[in-house]
């Protein structure tokens, strides 16, 4: 999926520096890799329905895209978290006026094997599980079975948002699981008896059982009005408030049919 | 005409060089990206320290567990490789007859053209569900599993090369060897595979090389931890799958990032070592045929 991603980026560059000449018609975005999905996604269809307009879209992470904002390299800036007072700043002192539009939301679900009898947990038994110590469900209630403490890896923007929520300053445990992707962390939970694991809300399924969290349950419902603590927003930062292209764009991933890109994309829609 | 000749031969020295420049710029550049880790963090601390945390407030980026998790399934993988790639070379130019040889042998090299993913699909999917119940493990998404799943796609390569270098042996020796008096097996054990041993060496380094740079495989079922394995059962985080599953997210020019082409030289240099042990063994083997 991800080569798949890459190619697909490149191929954008390609199609993108052919058209220098009509730039205008271009609009360039770059920073979370979390973001980029849904940024890519919404190109697509956009440009499926704009043929003339070319959408460049690259990863770099939160950071690149607020600073590439600054830099005025770009249109906007794809960011999983708020900009900082001192990126606001630096915003001010360029003369670029940094808007945060939120764009969707990103929940993560922490999940267990269908058979393990826990129905709700708290942030700091996930934190005391993934940190080592707490290593068998008996401690928890549960039979006495070994925890397989199942994470992403550490690069993903799925783990950013557990290092955010759950872990604070602490480290993962040597020996938790790192796995490549949310569908196969549910995988891997679901075949593993004493697995735990953690997944964005839209790759849910039949076959994993989601915990509550502090007593709230994980749905979309939960992440839209604040109550579930696993979440955060997902920004596109722009210079000023949209206009233009950007604006058409912008109001494209928030209507109902780049909303429903979002939920494919793994994550859950503003409304 | 001759024009055309000349012309000819300069374009076939160019694709010849090309292979040259590529070399030279892969190794340059891994080098050049690489190398600002061993500044930053220390070449011996790079290597021989424990804790790989690239994305932490603190990173550290020991990579002793990675280059161990490596090694862990390479060597698992081998042990699993030489007996039935051998065994089958073996069998397949000694002992089998020309139509089992004929129909066995094709399935061998099927084996070597099934695509990594595809094994790994199976290792993640099959085998470590069973590994998991039949051990009663917490997880079957471990060094040993791993091991077996490399072991039968090494197993190709091992027995291929293993099976040229037994059917090279002359006739006259083993003829020899029966006219002393000596059976079938003893003929295998005593005359041929010595005589082979070279060749078969030369196979199992050349499947160490493959096993240590499989990357889709052990990234799949490997389990992923990074942590030196206390046993066959644990889970492990061999270089490649590092690499594979941290470059794409790591930003171009931090330490991550350098850490990651840090790794890809130790990686370049074990496989770059196992390749010229390889070729040397080759050449001994032709010089030697060729007497």
């Amino acid at each position: 999926m991800k080569t798949f991603m890459k190619i697909l980026v490149a191929g954008l560059l390609l199609v993108s520096s052919t058209s220098l000449f009509a730039s205008k018609n271009r609009i360039t975005m770059s920073g979370s890799t979390t973001v980029l999905p849904v940024a890519q996604k919404c190109a697509e269809a956009f440009m499926d329905i704009n043929p003339k307009i070319n959408i460049s879209v690259r990863g770099g992470g939160s950071g690149v895209g607020i600073a590439s904002l600054i830099a005025k390299s770009v249109d906007i800036g794809l960011s999983s978290r708020a900009i900082k007072d001192k990126e606001l700043a630096t915003a001010k002192q360029k003369g670029v006026n940094a808007v945060d539009n939120i764009i969707a939301l990103d929940g993560l679900a922490v999940v267990v094997h269908p058979q393990n009898p826990m129905t709700e947990i708290t942030i700091k038994t996930i934190k005391d599980i993934y940190t080592g110590k707490i290593t068998n469900w008996k401690a928890l209630g549960g039979p006495d079975r070994e925890i397989v403490a199942i994470s992403r890896d550490v690069a993903s923007g799925t783990f950013e948002v557990f290092k955010e929520k759950v872990l604070g300053g602490d480290k993962t445990k040597e020996d938790a699981l790192m796995l490549a992707s949310n569908k196969a962390v549910a995988t891997t939970v679901q075949e593993t008896p004493g697995g735990i694991g953690y997944i964005g809300l839209g790759y849910l399924s039949e076959g994993v059982k989601a915990l509550k969290v502090e007593g709230v349950v994980p749905s979309n419902k939960t992440v839209q009005d604040g109550t579930y603590k696993l979440a955060r927003p997902l920004y596109m930062l722009t210079n000023g408030t949209p206009k233009g292209l950007v604006k058409e764009y912008i109001d494209f991933v928030l209507s109902a049919s780049g909303q429903k890109l979002v939920s494919e994309t793994g994550y859950v829609p503003l409304q | 005409m001759k024009f055309k000749d000349g012309l000819f031969k300069y374009i076939a020295l160019f694709c010849a060089l090309c292979s040259v420049i590529f070399l030279f710029g892969i190794i340059l550049s891994i080098f050049k990206e690489g190398y600002p880790i061993f500044r930053i963090f220390g070449v011996v601390k790079f290597l021989f320290t424990r804790g790989w945390y690239p994305t932490h407030e603190e990173a550290s980026f020991g990579i002793l567990a990675l280059i161990t998790g490596s090694f862990v399934v390479t060597v698992g993988s081998l042990i699993v490789a030489i007996p039935l790639g051998v065994g089958s070379a073996i069998f397949l130019s000694e002992i089998a007859g020309f139509k089992t040889r004929e129909i066995l042998k094709p399935f061998v090299e099927l084996l070597a053209g099934i695509p990594s993913v595809i094994y790994g699909l199976f290792g993640m999917a099959f085998l470590a569900p069973f590994i998991m119940r039949l051990f009663n493990l917490p997880t079957g998404l471990n060094a040993f599993t791993t091991s077996i799943i490399l072991g039968i796609m090494v197993v190709p390569i091992i027995s291929s090369i293993s099976e040229d270098a037994i059917s090279s042996i002359p006739k006259e020796l083993r003829e020899a060897s029966y006219a002393l008096g000596a059976n079938k097996w003893e003929t295998i054990y005593k005359v041929v595979l010595p005589a082979a041993k070279s060749g078969i060496f030369a196979s199992i380094s050349l499947g160490f090389g493959r096993a240590i740079g499989e990357t889709m495989l052990v990234l799949m079922v490997a389990g992923g931890a990074a942590v030196i394995p206390k046993s066959i059962f644990s889970p492990v985080r061999p270089m490649t799958s590092a690499i594979a599953a941290e470059m794409g997210e790591a930003v171009v020019g931090s330490e991550h990032y350098y850490a990651l082409f840090g790794i890809a030289i130790v990686l370049f240099v074990i496989t770059f070592f196992s390749n010229l042990i390889t070729e040397s063994v080759k050449r001994k083997v032709m010089r030697a045929q060729n007497l």
